[in-house]
């Protein structure tokens, strides 16, 4: 990749969108630096999947800048694209083709060859522990590895930036602290920036740089522990959103 | 250059893969045809007589009139399968895994459209190679001649099917797409009855069966099979088929389209 390794993956300024008359996000900014778990933390309906299509581009950007590694989204889609991989909320994994053919599949929209996509399928899988599953069709495994090879697949392309929607609602707790925590790792080896987007408080770490979206706009941001202070983050959290609803 | 032709490549290969798995999809474009040729063209051959038209030198059988009109139904239900099965991987979430694809989305749709006229060609000369042994037999180049004609009415028939997968919201408003376009597309056509027959029962009803470009995707074929060109059926569907895929690339637009309504 030839952008600059210290650039940010992701750069969101100004960023507001409606639905109609309906507001759905107001001046967000926010930005994951390199190396960093960052996490955008609202309830339902906060809006965080509404700025998560902008960042993929599903939906296109009405005010404000969105830049991936420098790229800005807008006028270099492709080259922006090509920077980030994609875990979304709902599963997108075709159910009736083995993970291998799902993951041919990801790597020729990203313009990869078949052979190239398997070697690093293959790695991808090792790291998830998933490798000796390449054959199984993918609706074969269970909600946990079915999310793992979506991760793996993100990763085909080597992007720089991670956006996970969600990823691990409906999992149980050892598949969800399984994936946060390889996430982490990821982060921390090979310098990704991964923005992390949920409503289960569980899944910050105190260290973790969160941003507090809630009703459309940015009402903290910060280390997770500096946003608690002296409560837990659960509790900040609810105190915020409260102050905001009053 | 090599990555937009494995990009392509990919896309045609996941939906003929996709295809091959669904072995009763197959047989359903297969038999939904071969019922028409099989027991209604058998039924209608003493009821419907026809003259000597172009691209026919002879007199002909109706089951002979009736094979190209059921090639370009076979066409028809792919193309609206194809739109059922976008509509289907908008609410799986797969859509979305080809909508982040770094390749622009013209491209991206236009490679959808293309897998959805070979898995289409598949299907026609399955029922060609029926029709063949219930003795329809065209021209042996007419097999080859076709294959141009069948490119092109494929990617009409497909291009609608892409352009509707834009508009329909939920994957329960796909049997309207039957009522509202399948039933009235094929029936409102040449498929079954000549124009000219048409204009005896209705004038209204020749008009819009001109107006209905699957009637010129039906001539289109017919005449391919007979090794001719139908020029004004070609300019037609062409023109057509550039036009809904115009209107399903704005449809898909980030910025722009339907897609873009939705929540």
């Amino acid at each position: 990749m030839p952008s600059d390794a210290n650039q940010d993956p992701l750069r969101v300024t100004g960023v507001s969108h409606s639905y109609g008359t309906a507001r759905a996000l107001s001046d967000v900014s926010l930005r994951v630096a390199p190396g960093t778990f960052t996490v955008l933390l609202g309830v339902n309906g906060a809006g965080k999947t509404t700025l998560f299509n902008l960042i993929t581009r599903l939906f296109g950007t009405q005010t404000g800048e969105i830049e991936i590694c420098g790229e800005d989204l807008n006028r270099a889609p492709s080259v922006a694209l090509r920077r980030m991989g994609v875990v979304f909320q709902s599963r997108a994994l075709d159910t009736s083709l083995t993970v291998a053919q799902n993951m041919i599949y990801q790597g020729a929209l990203q313009g990869i060859g078949r052979r190239e996509t398997l070697k690093r399928a293959e790695a991808a899988l090792s790291a998830m522990d998933l490798a000796d599953r390449m054959g199984d069709k993918a609706g074969r495994l269970s909600g946990g590895q079915q999310r793992r090879v979506e991760i793996a697949r993100a990763l085909l392309h080597r992007p720089q930036l991670i956006l996970c929607d969600e990823a691990t609602v409906g999992l149980d707790v050892k598949s969800r602290s399984d994936i946060v925590a390889d996430l982490h790792r990821m982060a921390a080896q090979d310098g990704l920036g991964v923005l992390w987007t949920t409503h289960l408080i569980d899944e910050v770490a105190l260290e973790d740089p969160v941003y507090v979206l809630h009703k459309g706009e940015i009402l903290a941001e910060g280390p997770a522990a500096e946003i608690a202070g002296e409560r837990t983050l659960s509790d900040a959290f609810l105190a915020l959103t409260a102050a905001q609803a009053a | 250059m090599t990555g937009w032709l494995t990009c392509a490549y990919g896309i045609i290969w996941r939906e003929s893969l996709r295809f091959l798995q669904q072995k009763e999809r197959f047989f359903a474009a297969l038999v939904r045809p071969l019922v028409w040729l099989f027991i209604f063209a058998a039924g209608f051959r003493a009821v419907l007589g026809l003259s000597i038209t172009e691209p026919y030198e002879t007199y002909i059988l109706y089951e002979t009139y009736v094979v190209p009109g059921l090639c370009a139904m076979i066409q028809l239900f792919n193309g609206m399968q194809s739109s059922l099965s976008m509509v289907y991987d908008r609410e799986t979430g797969a859509m979305r895994t080809l909508l982040i694809s770094p390749y622009p989305r013209w491209f991206l749709l236009g490679s959808k459209l293309t897998a959805s006229v070979i898995v289409s060609l598949f299907q026609v000369y399955a029922f060609l190679f029926i029709a063949w042994l219930w003795g329809i037999e065209p021209p042996l180049w007419g097999y080859l001649a076709v294959l141009p004609a069948l490119i092109v009415s494929g990617l009409l028939l497909g291009a609608i099917g892409l352009f509707l997968s834009s508009a329909i919201k939920q994957l329960e408003n796909f049997a309207g797409v039957m009522n509202f376009v399948i039933f009235p597309m094929f029936f409102a056509s040449s498929a079954l009855y000549p124009l000219w027959r048409l204009r005896e029962g209705s004038v209204l009803l020749h008009d819009i069966a001109y107006f209905n470009p699957f009637t010129h995707c039906v001539e289109l074929i017919r005449f391919g099979l007979y090794v001719k060109v139908n020029w004004e059926a070609l300019v037609i569907v062409s023109g057509c088929a550039a036009v809904f895929l115009a209107g399903a690339i704005y449809a898909y637009n980030p910025s722009r389209g339907l897609i873009r309504k939705r929540r």
